[in-house]
């Protein structure tokens, strides 16, 4: 049987990207941020993971305002890095589980998921600045990787209720498949921002902080948190942290907190991330 | 009439809602065909021409070509499509959003390497009345 071994949650910032294309991790803006997934990459190497479940949102970039799926499950046996508008992120190739992919779609839909199955579609840098930041710069990535677009672009996103629920939903899904798959579900966004507007810049590290406190121990107490309090509270764009609460609900009740980090800023952006064990 | 909503309490915020994606459309898909370069070319020789080829209204047209990213949400634009526009300009997302907040991008730069925007005074127009 394929399990969840582990759940991971991060930021997925453009500029970390162009950071890693652009050899700048080391300058003195950036290397806080890379050294804060440190202890990550090394774990990941002792604990490889055979597929990645990577929730993450798409940027206006494989779905424009034609359609806007709340949740998309990427089906296809590989996928192309996005042309964002200045050109590809020169990283490789996604490759897919396919098998595994429609196995989750044909389970969580019967367990009342309605999903949008996508077979053709390029990922966009919320897919693989993630990618980058725990695996580096490898000439081929070293796991299949299936993504999981949710709509925050259009207000309002799925609650984080919704994604929670949704969550166990997925993690039944890869309970009942029958090949002894070694999966991780990544929850990528977030965490405070807002990039529009007047009051753009806006970072609330009390709230980042008690988010990542929080959603290990006690992941029910941020599922209250109402569409306003994200958009209040955490900016405009940080409310893509429901998406964090999608990869929380896919693990135990119980989870070990393996590694924490928090960072101010990255461009416009307050940059969190979690290793969590899944086997406690 | 507009519907009213919560989170039209917050200052300096607008919601990227159904109604602000129905009006910003043919805004929004302008930006989104700025992703093929040879659009990008044609824009580059020739704006206005070039967005004759989208119905945007006189007043987006008008935004898009002063660069009013303030005015261009005001009239449906999402940041996300309007990341299409600023990239093409050679722009980052700090500049712009610099642009949008009235301060110049060494300023928004250091408030944001000291912790950002606090949240305390930006949660409610009602905290904004007496800005200028």
């Amino acid at each position: 049987m394929a399990s969840i071994f582990a759940g991971l949650t991060t930021s997925h910032v453009p500029a970390i990207g162009a950071a890693v294309d652009l050899g700048k991790t080391r300058d003195a803006y950036w290397k806080p941020v890379f050294d804060g997934y440190e202890f990550t990459k090394r774990w990941i190497q002792q604990h490889q993971p055979d597929v990645v479940i990577l929730v993450y949102n798409d940027h206006a970039t494989a779905f424009s305002l034609e359609i806007i799926p709340t949740f998309a499950l990427g089906c296809a046996e590989q996928f192309a890095p996005a042309d964002e508008g200045w050109g590809p992120r020169p990283v490789p190739v996604v490759l897919g589980h396919a098998e595994l992919a429609a196995h989750i779609a044909q389970s969580v839909i019967l367990d009342e998921f309605d999903l949008t199955i996508v077979n053709k579609m390029d990922v966009d840098h919320g897919l693989t600045v993630p990618l980058s930041l725990v695996f580096g710069q490898p000439d081929a990535w070293p796991c299949r990787v299936i993504p999981l677009a949710v709509n925050v672009v259009q207000y309002p996103p799925p609650t984080g209720n919704r994604c929670f629920n949704f969550g166990r939903a997925i993690a039944r899904a890869v309970a009942s498949y029958p090949q002894p798959l070694r999966v991780m579900i990544w929850g990528t966004g977030g965490m405070s921002h807002q990039l529009q507007g007047p009051r753009a810049g806006l970072i609330n590290q009390a709230f980042d902080n008690h988010y990542l406190d929080t959603i290990g121990p006690d992941p029910q107490a941020l599922v209250r948190i109402q569409p306003l309090e994200y958009l209040r509270e955490a900016g405009s764009e940080g409310i893509e942290l429901v998406m964090w609460l999608l990869m929380r609900g896919a693990l135990h009740e119980r989870v070990q907190v393996l590694h924490r980090f928090y960072h101010v800023p990255a461009s416009n952006t307050a940059v969190g991330h979690l290793l969590l064990d899944n086997q406690v | 009439m507009e519907e009213q909503h919560d989170y039209d309490d917050i200052p300096g915020t607008t919601v990227f809602d159904a109604e602000r994606s129905r009006r910003g459309y043919q805004l929004n898909m302008f930006c989104m065909s700025l992703m093929k370069p040879e659009n990008r070319a044609a824009f580059k020789a020739d704006e206005a021409e070039f967005l004759k080829r989208f119905a945007v209204s006189a007043e987006q047209a008008e935004a898009v070509l002063k660069r009013d990213w303030n005015r261009m949400i005001e009239l449906g634009g999402n940041i996300y499509f309007l990341a299409k526009l600023f990239s093409t300009d050679g722009k980052s997302f700090q500049y712009t959003a610099a642009q949008m907040t009235g301060m110049s991008q060494e300023q928004y730069a250091q408030m944001m390497l000291a912790g950002g925007r606090s949240p305390d005074g930006n949660r409610s127009k009602s905290e904004w009345k007496n800005r200028g």
